[in-house]
C-alpha cells in the first residue's frame, strides 16, 4: 500500500515543486552543520546562514547589480533568438547557406567565449555592451542549430503528402514545417538561456562596471565570500525562473508533442 | 468479420451525395496513359535499368494493382505517376498532357501513415481542403460543411469517435485509415497507395481492404495500389500487373472480374483462388 501512495505522489503535480524544494533544504541543512562540525572558515565555505546575512546586509547592491545581468541576459538572449532562428531556417532551408556557413559556426562556437571578451571590452568599454553581446553569442548557436534540425527531419513522406497537393513552399512551411520545428525551438531556448546567464556573468567578471558577475568578483578580491555566494545563489535562481517559464510556455504551446 | 453490410448504410446516406456530387462526366478515355516509360539509376559508375518499356493505360474509376518482388522499382512507378519524379524515360501522361511536375489532385497513402502530431484526427483529415482549390477557397465560408466531408469519410471507416483525438493516442490502423481519409477527401481523380497496409497484421489489414473499397467506391477515382501481398490484390484491383524482377517490366495482367462490393467471403471462392495461382506462378524472385 505504502508503494501504491508513493506512485500517486510521483505522478502528482505537487511532486515535482515538493521534491526539489526539499532536496534544497536538505542541501543547505547538511552544508550549515558541515560547516559547523568541520569548523570550516567563512572565506573558504560560508555557512548558509551566513550567506542569508549578507544578502539581507547587501540586498540593495545585490538587487542592482541582479537587475544589471538579467536584463543584459535577456536582451543577449533575445538577440540570439532572431538571429538564431533566422540563422538556422537559413542553414535549413538552403543548402548553400548549409554548406558555407555551418563550418563557420562551428569553428565559432569553437572558440572560448573568454577568450574574445577583452577584445569586446576594448571595442565598447567596460560596460553593459560585452556582457550583452557575449550572452548573446554564447546562445545563438544552441538556437539555430535546433531550428536547422527541426526542418530537417519533417518525414520525407508528410513533404510529398503536400507537394502532391500543390501546396507551395509557404504553405509547406506554415502547415508542416514550422510546427514541427517548434518543440526544437523550444528545447533549444530552455538550453539558449542558461547559456546566455552564462555569457554574460563571464563577461561582467572580465571587464564591466556592474552585474552579479562583477560583484562576485568584487566580493572575493575584498575576501567577502558570503556574499560572492550569495550573488552565486541568485544567478542560480534567475536561471531557474526563466528555464520554468519557458517550460511553462512550452507546455502551452506545444501540448500536442509527446 | 466486418459488417459490410453497415458500411454501405453508411455510403448511401443521402447527406453524403451532397457532399459528393460527383461533377465529373463519364467518359471511357483513358485517363492515366504509360508510354514505353523506364527508369535507369546509376550504380558504380554504370547507368543500370531498373524499370522498361512499361505499356499500359487506365480508365477512370479502375482499380490497379502493381505487384512484384521486391526492389522491381514499384515504388518509382507511383512516384513517376504523382510526378513528384516524372518519368525520365518514355512518359505518362494525365489526360493526354505528359506529367512533369506534380499533379495537384492526386490522393497518396503511404505505408507510414503520415499524421501532423500537432491536429487532432478530423483536422489532419481535412489538411488537403486548406490547399487544393477550389475547396482552398470555400474553406472559409463552407467550414461546417467541410467538416461534414471529413465526418463522413471518418465514419466510413469507423472512425466517428475518434475525431478529437490526437495521433499518439489512436493505433497504428487507425491512423491508417485516417489517412486513407485524407488522401481521398478533396476528391482525388488518381489514388497512390504504396503498400498502405505492409505494416498492419493480417486481420486489421483484411479489415482495412474492405473500408478501403468502401471509400473507393465512393469517391470513384482511379486508384493504383503497390503490394507485396497477392490477395490484397485481388481482392481490391479490377487489374492486376505483375512486374519482373529488374530490369521490371510487366510480364503478366490479370483482369479481376468478381462483383462488387467484395466481401472477404469471396476469398475462399474458387474464383478468387484462381486468380490468386495464376498470379503466382508469374511471381519471380531475383
Amino acid at each position: 500500500m505504502a508503494a501504491t501512495k508513493l506512485d500517486r505522489f510521483l505522478k502528482s503535480k505537487s511532486a515535482g515543486f515538493i521534491l526539489p524544494f526539499v532536496a534544497t533544504i536538505v542541501l543547505f541543512v547538511v552544508w550549515e552543520l558541515a560547516v559547523i562540525l568541520f569548523k570550516i572558515p567563512a572565506f573558504n565555505l560560508p555557512a548558509p546562514s551566513s550567506i542569508a546575512q549578507a544578502t539581507i546586509n547587501f540586498a540593495p547592491q545585490l538587487l542592482a547589480n541582479s537587475l544589471r545581468t538579467l536584463w543584459t541576459t535577456l536582451l543577449g538572449f533575445v538577440l540570439a533568438v532572431g538571429v538564431g532562428v533566422i540563422l538556422g531556417f537559413m542553414i535549413g532551408y538552403s543548402r548553400v547557406a548549409y554548406l558555407t556557413l555551418y563550418p563557420l559556426l562551428v569553428a565559432f562556437n569553437t572558440i572560448p567565449k573568454a577568450a574574445i571578451v577583452p577584445l569586446l571590452a576594448i571595442w565598447f568599454g567596460a560596460n553593459a555592451i560585452p556582457a550583452t553581446v557575449t550572452a548573446f553569442l554564447l546562445a545563438f548557436f544552441p538556437i539555430a542549430v535546433n531550428v536547422a534540425l527541426g526542418l530537417d527531419t519533417v518525414e520525407p513522406e508528410m513533404k510529398d503528402v503536400l507537394r502532391s497537393l500543390g501546396a507551395s513552399q509557404v504553405e509547406t512551411f506554415q502547415k508542416v514545417g514550422w510546427p514541427h520545428t517548434l518543440p526544437y525551438i523550444f528545447a533549444s531556448l530552455k538550453i539558449a538561456a542558461s547559456f546566455a546567464f552564462i555569457g554574460a556573468v563571464i563577461s561582467e567578471s572580465v571587464a564591466s562596471n556592474a552585474g552579479l558577475g562583477y560583484l562576485i568578483v568584487q566580493a572575493t578580491a575584498d575576501f567577502n565570500v558570503p556574499l560572492a555566494f550569495a550573488a552565486l545563489l541568485l544567478l542560480a535562481v534567475m536561471g531557474v525562473v526563466l528555464y520554468t517559464f519557458f517550460v511553462f510556455v512550452e507546455k502551452k504551446v506545444i501540448y500536442w508533442a509527446r | 468479420m466486418l459488417p459490410i453490410a453497415e458500411i454501405e448504410t453508411v455510403m448511401v446516406q443521402p447527406s453524403l451525395d451532397s457532399a459528393f456530387s460527383d461533377s465529373r462526366s463519364p467518359d471511357t478515355a483513358p485517363l492515366l496513359e504509360f508510354d514505353q516509360v523506364g527508369l535507369e539509376y546509376p550504380f558504380e559508375g554504370t547507368m543500370r535499368r531498373i524499370i522498361q518499356d512499361v505499356n499500359l493505360s487506365i480508365k477512370p474509376g479502375e482499380f490497379v494493382s502493381f505487384v512484384g518482388p521486391s526492389g522491381c522499382g514499384k515504388t518509382s512507378i507511383l512516384r513517376m505517376v504523382s510526378g513528384l519524379n516524372p518519368a525520365p524515360i518514355g512518359e505518362i501522361r494525365y489526360r493526354g498532357k505528359p506529367i512533369t511536375k506534380p499533379l495537384n489532385n492526386v490522393g497518396i497513402a503511404f505505408q507510414n501513415p503520415v499524421m501532423l502530431p500537432w491536429r487532432n484526427t478530423i483536422n489532419n483529415v481535412m489538411l488537403p481542403l486548406e490547399i487544393v482549390q477550389p475547396y482552398k477557397r470555400e474553406h472559409k465560408q463552407k467550414r461546417a460543411e467541410h467538416i461534414r466531408m471529413a465526418q463522413d469519410l471518418l465514419a466510413t471507416v469507423r472512425l466517428q469517435d475518434f475525431q478529437k483525438q490526437y495521433p499518439w493516442q489512436l493505433s497504428g490502423g487507425m491512423r491508417q485509415r485516417a489517412s486513407l481519409c485524407r488522401a481521398l477527401i478533396h476528391q482525388p481523380e488518381i489514388l497512390l497507395l504504396d503498400e498502405p497496409f505492409g505494416a498492419l497484421d493480417a486481420f486489421t489489414r483484411e479489415e482495412m481492404w474492405s473500408m478501403l473499397q468502401a471509400l473507393w467506391m465512393r469517391v470513384k477515382c482511379v486508384a493504383i495500389l503497390i503490394t507485396h501481398d497477392l490477395r490484397e490484390a485481388v481482392f481490391l484491383s479490377d487489374r492486376v500487373y505483375v512486374m519482373s524482377p529488374r530490369p521490371s517490366q510487366i510480364i503478366y495482367e490479370e483482369i479481376i472480374n468478381l462483383p462488387r462490393p467484395r466481401n472477404l467471403e469471396m476469398e475462399l471462392s474458387d474464383e478468387f483462388n484462381h486468380y490468386f495461382s495464376s498470379i503466382r506462378r508469374h511471381i519471380h524472385h531475383n
